[in-house]
């Protein structure tokens, strides 16, 4: 973390130390740990093409993640992510299917409707003082309710080959959908990390009154960044739909879950003010590869979700403890 | 302006939701807007005529045109170029739509009767524990990267599952699909547990025997995508417009397959109608015993028939103290038990493209329909004088 506490000195193991010492650096390992172990249960796991597969069922949380992240650091939540990405897919093929869209004006629509979706959020959320939590809980069930009723609850298929490219397709070998991940996640750690807008959001999660006495319009980046998410959630709805080549108003179901225990698993603090995008990465790709590498050794989904949820808790009291003494040198 | 703008967005997103309706079709909600095929009316001697129900749609968009002959080609697909397995020991993967509910652990217990029998098969069941497409996607993929024999699967969605399921193929892995179908050309074969019309009419003729042919009902699903439920409530609305159009529907609700809303919902009908509703259907295994429940507690199993889908077992307490009078199904343990066998028949070359009929154990032989298809047989009726011999 970029916290004011890191001493300035040049000496390269110290760098190391501290590298290793904070939230990110505790979180790779335990992910590196993970990966060598279920390396050594299977023969499976630890190769290209699988952890290439891997990367095409993640990039949907990842995407969501992100936005996340930022929300989160301000110290908010968005609870209906799973449902604007519902909501996208439904309108992207009601759209496409029913109101006779070229395909692609279709998906430009689908994300707009979860652009839009995110924005009602933010507007909400800033303009009538609705608490994150509580606004997008009830968006939760509003939006998923909308994707029900416009879709009619019939699923949109028999999409055009060219539609499959992004979610099932391969660039210079690689799922193309990691490719758009991969941009998303450098400029984000960009921005979050080295821009105005950036600190802001910190600012804002660390003391959203001092932020605002200090002249940021805190509104404005509020509704940003609610919008933000929409419009990332849009995006994942369509690489979804073009991924499993069917529109169901239930998907994503449950995903705001998978994404924010990866926001929070990645040193992201649920009352704001800290948090990063290469920590919500590896929290990502951890549980990921967790699912994946504990399913091929062997264990069944029942007791993979408990392992699961045992490596969430071990591996945030690690970094707690470990910060904690750091605090205290 | 800007709220001007904002307001307009707004109203825009509810009229959206307003104006569905507009779009609606005349089918009752929950039914799914494929082709149907209403079976001939009458009571009793149900789901006999097998040479009525050949010409039968599946769920899925791969409609056949040529509905004059009486048998369709093999429209399945084939694995990639593999090992001559024949007789020696197979291991499956077995991954219904969810575990931990009743209804798959009773198709789990027939996949182990047949893999007892057969004594060169292991089957292992292993899925999500919510009925979600991208968790069975996941759960697939690693059981192909991981190298098994044979997949069997009930699929969340036929659509989402094809793709993991051809890739299963290609990477030389039978395929078999058991109670929700996939695309057809994504497994070899399909054990169709009954079909869709043969369970609607045995629902519809239920209801009208027991409350009349003016009678009133509602519907309590899982949800409204969910593709045999849908397939289902399309072919009773076709079977009652023909035979029983004095029926009059009310309303069909969502319940997941989750027991307190079941209830919920169930009681919903009860108490919104009042008087005006003799009869609810309920179209999961867990809707019918809530349902009947709900029924129960508002003490007018008199007044309203609960007709539904559901385990023996669930039922029980409704059947034997006459609350409720039929439960339809089919038998699940040799629905996986068909599976199994099914699949065993294929990798020993027993059962090929083409083929009419396949040789199951102990339930004998099996004939196949839809082109790729094998019916496991016409479907159940429990009640009071057989419900307890049942145990699943």
């Amino acid at each position: 973390m970029t916290s004011p506490a890191i001493p300035q000195r040049a000496a390269t193991p110290e760098r190391l130390r501290t590298l290793l010492a904070s939230q990110e650096g505790v979180l790779f390992i335990i992910m590196l740990v993970s990966v060598l172990f279920l390396a050594t249960r299977t023969d499976k796991f630890l190769t290209v093409d699988n952890l290439l597969q891997q990367g095409r069922f993640m990039t949907e949380v990842g995407l969501i993640a992100i936005p996340m992240t930022c929300i989160i650091i301000t110290g908010g939540i968005d609870l209906s992510v799973g449902s604007i990405l519902g909501l996208t897919a439904i309108v992207l093929g009601w759209s496409w299917q029913e109101l006779g869209f070229p395909l692609e004006l279709a998906i430009v629509t689908g994300i707009a409707s979860g652009t839009l979706a995110g924005f009602v959020n933010g507007l909400f959320i800033v303009r009538v003082g609705v608490p994150p939590l509580i606004m997008t809980l009830a968006t939760l069930a509003l939006f998923r309710g909308l994707a029900e009723g416009i879709s009619k609850a019939r699923s949109a298929r028999g999409y055009p080959e060219w539609f499959f490219e992004l979610g099932q397709g391969e660039l210079l070998g690689i799922p193309t959908q990691l490719w758009l991940l991969i941009v998303v996640v450098v400029v984000f750690g960009i921005v979050l990390a080295r821009t105005q807008l950036g600190r802001a959001l910190y600012a804002i999660g660390n003391n959203e009154t001092g932020a605002r006495f200090s002249g940021l319009t805190v509104n404005r980046y509020l509704l940003l960044i609610y919008t933000f998410s929409g419009f990332m959630s849009g995006v994942a709805g369509y690489i979804f739909v073009s991924r499993v080549s069917t529109t169901r108003s239930d998907m994503g179901t449950g995903i705001e879950l998978d994404v924010i225990a990866a926001v929070v698993l990645g040193g992201t603090s649920i009352f704001g003010g800290t948090g990063s995008v290469a920590g919500t990465m590896i929290g990502v790709v951890l549980i990921q590869l967790l699912k994946n590498g504990l399913a091929l050794s062997g264990v069944t989904s029942d007791a993979t979700i408990v392992v699961i949820g045992s490596v969430l808790i071990f591996a945030i009291l690690v970094n707690n403890f470990i910060q904690t003494r750091r605090g205290g040198d | 302006m800007k709220k001007t703008l904002a307001i307009s967005l707004i109203l825009a997103l509810f009229l959206a939701l307003v104006s569905m309706p507009l779009a609606a079709q005349d089918r009752w909600d929950g039914a799914d807007d494929l082709a149907v095929n209403p079976l001939a009316c009458g009571m009793g001697d149900e789901m006999m005529d097998d040479s009525d129900e050949m010409m039968d749609d599946d769920d899925d968009e791969m409609m056949d045109d040529e509905e004059d002959m009486g048998m369709m080609e093999y429209d399945g697909g084939q694995p990639a170029m593999m090992d001559d397995m024949a007789g020696m020991d197979i291991v499956l993967v077995d991954v219904p739509k969810l575990v931990g509910i009743g209804y798959f652990a009773a198709t789990t217990l027939g996949q182990q009767q047949a893999a007892e029998e057969l004594g060169n098969v292991s089957v292992t069941t292993d899925a999500p524990t919510e009925a979600n497409i991208d968790d069975q996607i996941q759960v697939i993929d690693a059981y192909i990267t991981q190298g098994v024999d044979g997949i069997l699967f009930a699929a969340n969605d036929p659509v989402a599952i094809a793709p993991v399921l051809r890739k299963a193929l290609e990477s030389g892995i039978h395929v078999v699909g058991y109670d929700a179908n996939s695309e057809p050309d994504a497994r070899e074969w399909f054990v169709n547990q009954a079909e869709f019309n043969g369970i609607a009419k045995a629902l519809v003729d239920s209801l009208a025997d027991q409350m009349g042919a003016e009678a009133s009902f509602g519907i309590v699903t899982s949800t409204f995508t969910t593709p045999n439920q849908a397939r289902w409530i399309a072919e009773m609305w076709a079977y009652a417009s023909e035979c029983y159009p004095d029926l009059t529907w009310l309303e069909t609700l969502e319940a997941q397959e989750d027991a307190v809303l079941s209830f919920q919902q169930a009681q919903t009908l009860i108490n919104k109608y009042g008087e005006d509703i003799d009869g609810i259907f309920a179209m999961t295994s867990v809707a019918t015993p809530n349902s009947a429940d709900a029924v129960q507690q508002a003490g007018l199993c008199e007044d309203v028939a609960v007709v539904g889908l559901a385990t023996p077992n669930g039922m029980k307490p409704y059947v034997n103290d006459g609350c409720v009078r039929d439960v339809i199904l089919w038998n699940p343990v040799d629905l996986g038990y068909a599976a199994v066998y099914v699949t065993r028949a294929v990798v020993d070359g027993e059962f090929m493209p083409g083929d009419s009929s396949v040789m199951a154990g102990r339930l004998g032989e099996l004939m196949v329909v839809n082109g790729s298809e094998v019916l496991l047989g016409p479907p159940f009726v429990f009640t009071a004088d057989n419900i307890n011999d049942f145990d699943f």
